[in-house]
C-alpha cells in the first residue's frame, strides 16, 4: 500500500466545486506528513478537459472517468469504477466531500473494500505514521477522535472546515483515462424541479444569513435574502419557520437540516435552540440579532445586536451595499 | 407488501450531553428515543400502510435491553411486529459490522422494501443504511422526503443540490429517510394493542456473521465536549450606530467582509 491520498473531485458543468479545492488543500498537507503524494479522480461527462487544472492545486496525477453513463450522479453507477481504481492504486486514504456525492459513495467504497470509514470529519492529525481523525458526533453535541485500525481509510471531509489549496505554479500532472465500469442505473429520475437559479448553495456558501420566528412571517424573508445577496451568501432558516411553512426544508439549518460552517453566519430573529445551534456553531464568525437579550443565540455569537431583526436587517443590508460600492 | 424499518435508539436529541471518561455520561441521559431520521422513516412506511392495510411493517433494532421501550413506541405508532437483536456491545461495532448483522437478519425475515434513517444521531456516520443496501444487493435511494408505492415501484421525492427530484426504483429496494412528514403520535388504542404484538429476540451469534467482519475497522479513542464558544460583545447605541459598528468590526477586527 502507498502513502498516497486519492481525492474524489467534484465538479458541475466542467467547473470544480469549492469542496474539491478544500479536499486537495488538506490532502496535500496530510500527504506531505506521510511522505505520499496527492492523486485525484474526476468523474462525469465532458470532464476530461478540465482535469489538468487540478495539477496546479496539488494533484500529481489525475484519473479521469469521462462517460455518458456518468452524466447524472448515481452512487451505484459511479461506485464500481471508483472501487476498481482504489483496489488498483492502493491509496492510504480516500478523501471525499461530506456532500451528497461523497456521502453516497463513501459507504459503498467502505462496504466493498471492507475498509475503515469516517464521515464528516473536521480535523486530521498525523504522527509517526498513525492517523487520528476528529469529527463531531451526536449532531455536534460532542467531539470524537477516531483511529483507523485498517487502511485504506475512506474519509468524507466537512465543507468549509479545511483551508483550500491555492493555485500554485501551474504544476503539470499526469492524466490517466479510466475504463468506466458501465452499470445500468437502478433508479430513474421522473421529475426534477429547480429552486430559483443563481442562488448560492447553503453548504458551500461563505456567508449564511438565517431567519427565525423573529422575522414574524414569510412576507419578511426578503430582508434575509437581500442581506444574503449583498454579502454574496445564501439564505437559511430555522426548523420552526420551516415547520410553519414559511421557508422550504432545503434552507433548514440544524440537526435534521443542513450543517453549515461558513466564514460569517448571521442569525436574525433566531432564538438559538439546541437543534439550530448544532448546525451552525462551527461557523468562523457568528452575528446574532434578536429582541430578547437572554436568547441563547447570544451565548455563541461573536457580535450581538439586541433589537428587532425587521429594523436591523435593512440597515445592515444598506451598510454592506455601501461598503461593496466603495470596493 | 412486507416492509422492514430499521431503527436505532439514541439519547434524546433535544437535550445536552455530558462527557465523562471519554464516554457519554449515561447517568445524565434522561431518556432514549428512536433516532429522529428513523422516526421519519417509520412514518413514511406507516403512510404506505395507511393506503394499503395489507402492508406489514416489521421494526428491527439492535442494542441492549433498554431498546425495547423504543420498539414499543414504534409498535404503538402502528408497526405490526418487531425483532430485537440483543447486543450490549453494539456501540463498539463499526458500521460495516452492524450492516452485516442487520443484512443477515433481513435475509432471514424477508422483505419487499426497507426503510431506515439517513444516519443515526449518535455516531452520525451515515454508513449502515447504504451498506445494508449494498450487502443485500438492493438499489438504494438516500434522503427520501416522501415515498409512494405504485405496484412494485417506489416513487421517492428528495432534495438535491439546487432543487428537488422524484426517482422511481423497482422493489425490492432500500430507502433512507431525511426529514419528512412529522411522525405521528401513538394513540391510546395503539399503545394498548402494542402490548399484544409479537417482539422476537435474537442474539448476534445466531446470525452467523464472520468474526473477521465483526472486528472494528475504526475505533473511537477519545470523546470530548465540543469547544465552547466565547460569547462575544453586544453592540450599544441606536440601531444605525450599532449597524455601523458591526460592519466596522466585521471588516477590521474579524476581517470576514
Amino acid at each position: 500500500m502507498s502513502n498516497n491520498i486519492l481525492v474524489v473531485a467534484e465538479q458541475a458543468d466542467g467547473k470544480f466545486k469549492s469542496i474539491t479545492h478544500q479536499l486537495l488543500g488538506e490532502a496535500s498537507r496530510v500527504a506531505q506528513q506521510m511522505g505520499g503524494i496527492v492523486e485525484a479522480v474526476v468523474m462525469g461527462q465532458g470532464v476530461k478537459d478540465s482535469a489538468s487544472q487540478l495539477g496546479a492545486f496539488g494533484a500529481r496525477k489525475v484519473y479521469v472517468a469521462d462517460d455518458a453513463a456518468l452524466a447524472r450522479f448515481d452512487g451505484s453507477v459511479y461506485a464500481p469504477t471508483l472501487i476498481e481504481l482504489v483496489k488498483r492504486i492502493q491509496p492510504k486514504m480516500v478523501f471525499l466531500g461530506a456532500t451528497p456525492l461523497g456521502l453516497a459513495l463513501a459507504p459503498r467504497l467502505a462496504t466493498h473494500l471492507q475498509s475503515a470509514l469516517t464521515s464528516d470529519i473536521t480535523g486530521f492529525a498525523v504522527s509517526d505514521g498513525s492517523v487520528r481523525v476528529t469529527r463531531p458526533v451526536y449532531a455536534g453535541r460532542a467531539m470524537a477522535v477516531y483511529e483507523p485500525k485498517t487502511f485504506p481509510l475512506i474519509a468524507t471531509l466537512r465543507q468549509n472546515a479545511f483551508a483550500p489549496a491555492t493555485s500554485g505554479d501551474g504544476a503539470q500532472c499526469d492524466i490517466e483515462t479510466l475504463a468506466v465500469t458501465a452499470t445500468q442505473p437502478k433508479t430513474k429520475v421522473v421529475e426534477t424541479s429547480k429552486s430559483a437559479s443563481g442562488k448560492v448553495e447553503l453548504n458551500e456558501a461563505p456567508v449564511v444569513v438565517s431567519g427565525g420566528r423573529g422575522l414574524q412571517g414569510p412576507e419578511n424573508f426578503h430582508l434575509v435574502e437581500e442581506l444574503a445577496s449583498a454579502l454574496g451568501g445564501a439564505a437559511g432558516a430555522t426548523r420552526a419557520v420551516v415547520d410553519a411553512g414559511w421557508r422550504p426544508y432545503a434552507e433548514q439549518v440544524g440537526q435534521t437540516g443542513k450543517t453549515v460552517s461558513p466564514t460569517l453566519y448571521v442569525a436574525a430573529g433566531v432564538s438559538g435552540a439546541m437543534q439550530h445551534l448544532v448546525g451552525m456553531k462551527t461557523s468562523k464568525v457568528i452575528v446574532a440579532i434578536n429582541k430578547d437579550p437572554d436568547a441563547p443565540i447570544f451565548k455563541v455569537a461573536d457580535y450581538g445586536i439586541v433589537g428587532d431583526a425587521l429594523k436591523i436587517l435593512p440597515l445592515l443590508t444598506d451598510e454592506i451595499r455601501k461598503l461593496k460600492e466603495q470596493g | 407488501m412486507k416492509i422492514l424499518v430499521f431503527i436505532k435508539q439514541v439519547p434524546d436529541t433535544a437535550a445536552p450531553l455530558f462527557v465523562k471518561d471519554n464516554q457519554i455520561d449515561a447517568s445524565k441521559i434522561d431518556k432514549y428515543a428512536a433516532s429522529p431520521y428513523d422516526e421519519y422513516a417509520l412514518e413514511q412506511a406507516l403512510q404506505i400502510k395507511d393506503k394499503d392495510a395489507s402492508t406489514k411493517i416489521t421494526l428491527v433494532t439492535m442494542g441492549p435491553t433498554r431498546v425495547r421501550e423504543t420498539i414499543m413506541q414504534g409498535l404503538a405508532m402502528g408497526a405490526d411486529d418487531a425483532l430485537i437483536i440483543k447486543a450490549d456491545d453494539a456501540s463498539e461495532m463499526d458500521g460495516l459490522a452492524v450492516a452485516h448483522v442487520l443484512a443477515a437478519a433481513a435475509k432471514k425475515i424477508g422483505y419487499d422494501l426497507i426503510f431506515t434513517g439517513i444516519k443515526g444521531v449518535d455516531d452520525d456516520q451515515g454508513w449502515v443504511g447504504i451498506a445494508l443496501g449494498e450487502l443485500l444487493g438492493l438499489p438504494s435511494v438516500s434522503g427520501a422526503r416522501s415515498t409512494q408505492l405504485q405496484g412494485t415501484t417506489a416513487r421517492v421525492t428528495r432534495d438535491v443540490e439546487g432543487g428537488k427530484e422524484t426517482l422511481e426504483v423497482a422493489l425490492p429496494a432500500l430507502i433512507t429517510s431525511s426529514q419528512a412528514t412529522e411522525p405521528r403520535y401513538p394513540t391510546l388504542k395503539g399503545i394498548m394493542s402494542a402490548k399484544k404484538k409479537q417482539v422476537l429476540e435474537w442474539d448476534v451469534p445466531s446470525l452467523g456473521v464472520d468474526s473477521s467482519i465483526m472486528q472494528p475497522r475504526v475505533q473511537m479513542v477519545k470523546l470530548d465536549m465540543p469547544p465552547a464558544r466565547q460569547s462575544g460583545r453586544l453592540l450599544q447605541g441606536e440601531p444605525q450606530a450599532q449597524v455601523k459598528e458591526l460592519v466596522r468590526l466585521l471588516r477590521e477586527q474579524a476581517k470576514v467582509i
